[in-house]
């Protein structure tokens, strides 16, 4: 009983001590969405860096990618926000970002270690033209990838290994045909979302952004991408779930693509982990080249930002997590781990940690689109008005392919709809 | 002969105190004791202050303060945003603009075309929200009743069948619309037992006709339970002495059910029919994580068009989304004048 009794209290004395800790240990929090296993990763890098600061504790609250989108930037303006959030969508925290740069160790290293186009994209204009908002953990191209075992078994040649510049009328006639010989569900599909659309958009010669700074959508580009979206549909060669059945709301066909029902795939680098974990050797996964059209092949650049939130109570505890993730051993750590392409300058030569052949070439496949990007698609990615116009053409054009629109009806909405979301973000 | 018993002020009445001896029961008649000791503490000079009368208002103030903070405030400030601009979320940052809110909801160059109105979204929501409500309310409340007149009948396991019809109710609706969702997604269940049955695979959710079809079928399946639980109790207040008049006057059971049941039952098909009416205007919970509003736009209703463009759209216009909240509660303020309408002439009747 009386050994009892001493071991109560030690445990209780053990609890107390944990107790007083924790309470010494600064919470900071962290919105995060996962597009394949990143998230692991993260939260490796964050226990090695709590076990040598004792005195911080980040939680990462994993949510998912709608979440990011349509719900944190209310959380964030209504002064409810985390401290620091992974995102995709810079233009909507712009005013709220916590400047670091008086807080950061080193911030020349910042801005050496990443373009200063993307650090550009988080500020709002000549007032903070220098602040430190953040930093991109992620470079990301869009791209196409195949299911090459399905070619093979239909005896049809893979139309990039003889071509640079294959059209997507050639890809979605050899989709079909592979499609119909091995009798797969369905033959090609894009995610659901105008920045993917954007990038062929481009490629078949659509331009958005004019001269004197205003915005067109009618181009005879942005129809022929809009018509050959549209013909998928009408043909029923692509998951009508995508477009048609997700409501509102951002909507990816990798599913698909996983379970082997999709001949050919639109979607982006990031997809490279998961496909990985997922598809494995299952059968042949190849990412192929942007196809070409008028206005070259380009895909979409892209990326996720870790920012931080001018409303912390903890700025120099946040700027130390910050300087920590973006520094050169963890960001080679988590671009290695994770498959995804660097957004840093100088991170040197990296070993990406897989075996999957498939993951390697695809890797390389999306390092060649790099230099083809075209201005126009980075202009929409980092140039502040891609809030205004990726979701109008999402939405618009879901519209068509149900019924309720006509392409003409629709690109007058895109437009009114970017003018209109414009005219509110300039009006405050 | 029973003494009868008189009250005294001040005096227990009924049978002597009974000695605690239980310790448990003394100790929680201590807790007990201290509990009303307390509260008589706080209230009794309370009362000395207020009176007797005023203590009515004390009661109720507790939740006169739920309803002000958590309903009247919001209602205030939707009408205050509903005439103010801007993309600013807090209200001394957005400026008036009287009714330029309203005027863009209601600038259409033909009301029946949505595509001719400026906010094209707005009136698909309107249209959609109007005939979500006639078929869905019309479809439950005559499947609603049909099914209470069963359940009201001799018939075997009824207490089952009762809690059968009920029980949808009970679930949540956004475990409805995932349940359902698999079911009837491309490659669901459904569609699966089409195949094995050597049927083609049905677009059961990218279908705008068949997904407005089965939005309503959902909602009528999840919520029947509920109001022919109510039209249940009506029919089990109709005396059965007017069902054996009507019998020894030889009416059949098609004519008691027209001359006797229904006129009996009318005042509570009326509560029934306006609050299925109010609950269908106010269709989002279920609808939205089961079709999120597509095919397109098909099932878009009112309150979804509203949550889209004051939260989830990009550019956050929560002057618009207060406006469409306005007309909307304008709407429902018509639907409860005809409640109440047709609930004062039931009386007179």
């Amino acid at each position: 009983m009386k050994r009892f009794a001493i071991l109560f209290v030690l445990a209780l004395v053990l609890m107390g001590a944990f107790a007083v800790q924790a309470q010494d240990a600064v919470e900071l929090r962290i919105t995060w969405y996962d597009d394949g296993s990143e998230g692991v990763v993260l939260r490796d890098l964050l226990d090695r860096f709590e076990a040598e600061n004792s005195d911080i504790r980040v939680v990462v609250d994993t949510v998912a990618y709608n979440t990011v989108l349509e719900q944190l930037p209310l959380q964030v303006e209504a002064g409810e926000g985390p401290d620091m959030a992974r995102v995709t969508n810079f233009d909507a925290f712009k005013g709220f970002y916590l400047d670091m740069r008086p807080l950061v160790a080193d911030a020349a290293y910042w801005e050496a270690s990443f373009a200063p186009a993307v650090l550009a994209a988080l500020r709002t204009g000549e007032e903070d033209a220098d602040a430190i908002y953040g930093f991109p953990n992620q470079f990301t191209v869009t791209g196409p990838y195949i299911n090459r075992t399905l070619f093979e078994q239909a005896g049809i040649e893979v139309p990039s290994d003889s071509s640079d510049a294959v059209t997507w009328a050639e890809w979605t006639e050899a989709a079909r045909a592979v499609a119909e010989a091995t009798e797969t569900q369905y033959a090609i599909a894009i995610d659901r979302s105008g920045h993917r659309f954007a990038g062929p958009a481009f490629s078949e010669g659509a331009t958005f952004f004019n001269e004197d700074g205003s915005i067109t959508i009618d181009t005879p580009g942005f129809r022929s991408f809009a018509e050959t979206l549209v013909g998928w549909h009408t043909d029923a060669i692509t998951p009508a779930e995508v477009w048609i059945g997700s409501g509102g709301s951002y909507a990816a066909a990798a599913d698909f693509f996983i379970n082997g029902q999709l001949v050919m795939y639109m979607s982006g680098s990031w997809q490279i982990g998961r496909f990985s974990n997922d598809i494995g050797d299952t059968f042949d996964w190849q990412a192929v080249p942007n196809p070409t059209g008028e206005g070259g092949s380009t895909g979409m650049p892209g990326g996720t930002m870790m920012v931080a939130f001018g409303d912390t109570e903890h700025p120099a505890e946040v700027a130390r997590v910050m300087d920590y993730l973006a520094s050169v051993d963890a960001l080679k750590e988590f671009s290695e781990r994770t498959l995804f392409i660097p957004a840093h300058l100088g991170l040197g030569e990296l070993d990406f940690q897989t075996d999957v052949a498939a993951a390697q070439n695809a890797l390389l496949t999306f390092a060649a689109e790099v230099p083809k990007l075209s201005e126009q698609a980075y202009e929409l990615q980092f140039g502040g008005q891609a809030f205004a116009i990726n979701n109008p053409i999402r939405d618009r054009l879901t519209q068509v392919l149900t019924g309720e629109l006509s392409l003409d009806d629709a690109i007058a909405r895109i437009q009114q709809d970017v003018d209109d979301a414009l005219a509110a973000a300039a009006a405050g | 002969m029973a003494t009868p018993t008189t009250y005294v002020p001040g005096k227990r009445s009924g049978s002597p105190l009974k000695m605690i001896t239980d310790p448990f029961e003394k100790f929680f008649s201590a807790i007990y004791n201290g509990i009303i000791n307390v509260v008589d503490w706080i209230m009794h000079p309370l009362q000395d202050r207020v009176g007797v009368r005023g203590m009515a208002y004390i009661f109720v103030l507790p939740n006169l303060l739920i309803f002000g903070i958590f309903i009247l405030l919001p209602m205030l400030l939707n009408f205050y945003y509903a005439f103010t601009g801007s993309t600013e979320l807090f209200p001394q940052n957005r400026p008036f603009v009287g009714m330029e809110n309203l005027n863009t909801l209601f600038t259409c160059q033909n009301f029946l075309d949505p595509n001719s109105c400026r906010e094209d979204l707005f009136w698909r929501a309107v249209f959609n929200t109007l005939g979500y409500v006639a078929l869905q309310v019309g479809t439950m409340v005559v499947l609603a009743l049909i099914t209470a007149l069963a359940l009201n009948a001799q018939i075997v396991a009824r207490g089952f069948f009762r809690s059968v019809f009920f029980y949808p109710v009970l679930l949540s609706p956004v475990v409805v619309a995932v349940i359902w969702r698999w079911i009837l997604q491309q490659d669901g269940l459904l569609n699966g037992i089409i195949v094995s049955l050597g049927g083609e695979r049905v677009s059961f959710l990218t279908n705008a006709g068949w997904a407005q079809t089965w939005v309503i079928v959902i909602s009528v399946w999840a919520q029947m339970g509920f109001f022919t639980l109510i039209l249940l109790a009506g029919l089990q207040a109709i005396p059965g002495e007017f069902y054996e008049a009507a019998q020894i006057d030889g009416a059949s059971r098609w004519q008691s059910f027209w001359q006797v049941t229904l006129p009996l039952l009318m005042p509570t098909m009326v509560v029934v029919l306006v609050l299925a009416l109010i609950r269908a205007v106010q269709v989002f919970d279920q609808v939205f994580p089961f079709t999120g509003g597509g095919p397109g736009t098909a099932t878009q209703y009112l309150v979804q068009y509203i949550y889209q463009t004051g939260f989830s759209n990009q550019t956050k216009e929560y002057g618009l989304a207060a406006a469409a909240s306005l007309v909307m509660a304008m709407f429902l303020l018509v639907l409860t004048a005809i409640q109440l309408r047709m609930g004062r002439r039931n009386e007179a009747a």
